[in-house]
């Protein structure tokens, strides 16, 4: 055992690579700068992570199951703002449960599409980004949507309270990826959601519903969406039509920084969650070490693609693509 | 007639079909809604939007030739925006103030070089690192977004040159400089994708890759060129947009990307590769732009035309399901 051969190091460095890195940031940040491990810096960190988290629990079924969700962005806009203008028509109690019902319903016209239609899910979420944008516009009449009685509502605990010295938006998140993590891993829908993504038609042949399964997958991904508009809407009590805006493709890049793949049948949650966290990590070390906040775009660029390269050559055994 | 001819003159034809459709419901709705007297096909108005077109057309053809090799580029709005920062930018550097209005070509040089450096950049992580090229791009999209922001902050960056404005305003045989542009662009691709061993090898290498790279295709530096061609249309369609504006917002460019793959996609380019012509490429961005004129002529606000386009693009896609499902061994689930 005293000399480990380069391909067992390779297949370490593959298997925790995204962990291993995610260590050397944090002692990179923290030499940098002591206050980038205090308590409440972290607590900041993964309270802003929250929103962005919750939305990567979800998108992460809908990749392990072979597909894209490029729609979650203007969703997210959408259920903030439906939430915030029923906030002040029909009560926060009522308004929650009718914005939930109608995201999911998003949801599931893209899983029908996607799933059941067996169309591109690509170019479906790309059309749904765009289809939903309008919505929400319509909705909104284009105007900013606000709760009119900030002070006196308890609406603003989902992004503003505290529970034991921790914000509720963190603690959704864990509960929420303790939850999923748990469906996605120990239930049989999980083992489907692996199977469909990995071989399609193998797991058509051994009988699971491929259709269905990834229809589940997207209504997973609305039901966080909505849950991360909740937060959204909760923290801010008021919203512009814009505000998840590019949201997709940085939900994505949490997911394959994660080291899902995005042909389908790998990725975890726990992944995820280490994804989300080191490109919120980064960002704030960055802005603790006082570079510019665009800074973090080009290290995240870099990342992205080393994580992603790293995993696949050390699948296939070598660094270099074997494209002539 | 052969089997299939039907489904595939139907498919070929089907955008501009639909540009027709669209071009009458505009100019009967416009008689009972638009407040403006002019009718909608008015001669005017049609080159106003060839016009108007230029800036994602141009990009457009780029994306044409990246998805029929069955890639795609994200990045391409980023692109977009440090090219047009190079042009505006260089034109102010005290080395190039000896040139007078020599700096124009140079500005130009400068920001197409730039382009294709980028897209080529791009194209080499995707030969050599084999990553997909949508997260590849995905990527970049941010990175170069960054570059964007380490030239000015979130400040614009303005520069107005009178002469480039003029070339810009200009009409020759009644196309403006940027219209010229696009039908530029879009016949040198035409005839790269039809008439070259380069296009054909684009066919091949997004139809089945594998058996490309048996065939003896150098797939990697194909891919790359292509990537770099793509840079080099945003870079162009950025040169050809702020030579006229003089200002850009780091900002600009977003989304680009996506309007100009729901461009490409409504004209028949299939996201798997293998499939797809510039000028259904062409079309697509006709009808996307004749769609915004068309709804705004009526009276609809944006907001209408995000929901619209949206709606024909996963109508597109269930319509050429219809149309492509016969004959193939579909398996029932």
């Amino acid at each position: 055992m005293a000399t480990l051969t380069k391909q067992q190091i390779g297949s370490v460095l593959a298997k925790q690579g995204i962990l291993i890195a995610f260590v050397v940031f944090i002692i990179a940040f923290t030499i940098a700068n002591p206050r980038f491990l205090s308590p409440d810096n972290i607590l900041s960190v993964v309270r802003s992570s929250a929103i962005l988290g919750v939305m990567a629990l979800g998108v992460t079924f809908v990749v392990i199951s072979g597909n894209l969700d490029l729609s979650v962005g203007s969703m997210m806009s959408f259920s903030t703002i439906v939430v915030l203008d029923l906030h002040d028509k029909i009560g926060p109690a009522m308004a929650i449960p009718v914005m939930f019902a109608m995201t999911i319903a998003l949801g599931a016209l893209i899983g029908f599409l996607v799933g059941y239609l067996k169309l591109n899910s690509l170019i479906v979420t790309l059309g749904m980004l765009s289809a939903i944008h309008g919505l929400t516009l319509t909705y909104s009449g284009g105007q900013n949507m606000d709760i009119a009685d900030k002070e006196g509502t308890w609406f603003s605990v989902f992004g503003q309270g505290t529970a034991m010295g921790i914000p509720v938006p963190i603690l959704i998140f864990v509960a929420l990826a303790a939850l999923l993590g748990l469906v996605l891993s120990k239930t049989a829908f999980g083992r489907k959601v692996y199977a469909v993504g990995g071989n399609g038609t193998a797991a058509t042949f051994s009988g699971i519903r491929r259709a269905r399964t990834v229809f589940l997958c997207y209504i997973m991904s609305a039901t966080c969406v909505a849950t991360a508009g909740l937060i959204q809407a909760s923290r801010s009590l008021g919203s512009q039509n814009t505000v998840g805006q590019g949201l997709e493709l940085e939900v994505l890049a949490a997911v394959i920084l994660g080291g899902a793949s995005l042909l389908g049948g790998s990725g975890t949650i726990f992944k995820t969650v280490i994804g989300v966290l080191i490109l919120g990590f980064i960002q704030n070390g960055l802005l603790l070490m006082g570079l510019q906040f665009y800074v973090q775009f080009i290290v995240t660029w870099v990342i992205i693609i080393l994580a992603v390269w790293l995993d696949i050559a050390a699948k296939r055994g070598k660094l270099w693509s074997p494209i002539a | 007639m052969k089997p299939g001819t039907l489904s595939k003159s139907l498919k070929s034809g089907a955008i501009w079909g639909f540009i027709v459709l669209e071009l009458i419901f505009f100019s009967i709705a416009g008689e009972f809604l638009s407040l403006s007297d002019k009718a909608f096909m008015d001669w005017e108005n049609m080159l106003l939007l060839l016009k108007q077109s230029a800036p994602i057309g141009i990009i457009a053809m780029g994306m044409t030739i990246v998805m029929v090799n069955g890639n795609i580029d994200l990045s391409v709005g980023a692109t977009f925006a440090i090219a047009a920062i190079v042009l505006l930018d260089s034109m102010t550097w005290p080395i190039f103030a000896g040139l007078g209005d020599w700096v124009i070509p140079v500005a130009w040089l400068l920001a197409l070089a730039v382009g294709a450096m980028l897209g080529a950049l791009n194209g080499f992580i995707v030969w050599k690192t084999g990553v997909d090229a949508f997260i590849v791009t995905l990527g970049s999209m941010l990175g170069y977004r960054g570059i964007v922001f380490m030239f000015n902050g979130e400040q614009p960056t303005s520069h107005l040159n009178w002469t480039l404005v003029d070339f810009a305003e200009a009409e020759f045989l009644g196309l403006a400089t940027a219209s010229w542009f696009l039908l530029g662009v879009t016949l040198v691709i035409w005839f790269v994708m039809a008439k070259t061993v380069h296009g054909r090898n684009a066919y091949a290498i997004g139809d089945n890759r594998e058996a490309a790279v048996n065939a003896g295709i150098r797939v990697g530096p194909h891919m790359m060129i292509n990537f770099a061609i793509i840079g080099f249309l945003a870079a162009l369609s950025a040169v050809v947009f702020y030579s006229e504006s003089g200002s850009v917002n780091p900002n600009d460019g977003q989304l680009y990307e996506l309007w100009v793959i729901t461009a490409v996609v409504l004209g028949g380019t299939k996201i798997t590769g293998g499939a797809g012509s510039v000028i259904g490429t062409f079309g697509g961005v006709i009808a996307i732009q004749l769609l915004r004129k068309g709804l705004g002529h009526i009276g609809a606000d944006t907001s209408t035309v995000n929901l619209v386009i949206g709606l024909i693009l996963i109508a597109v896609l269930i319509l050429d399901r219809q149309l492509n499902v016969k004959g193939k061994e579909e398996l029932k689930v």
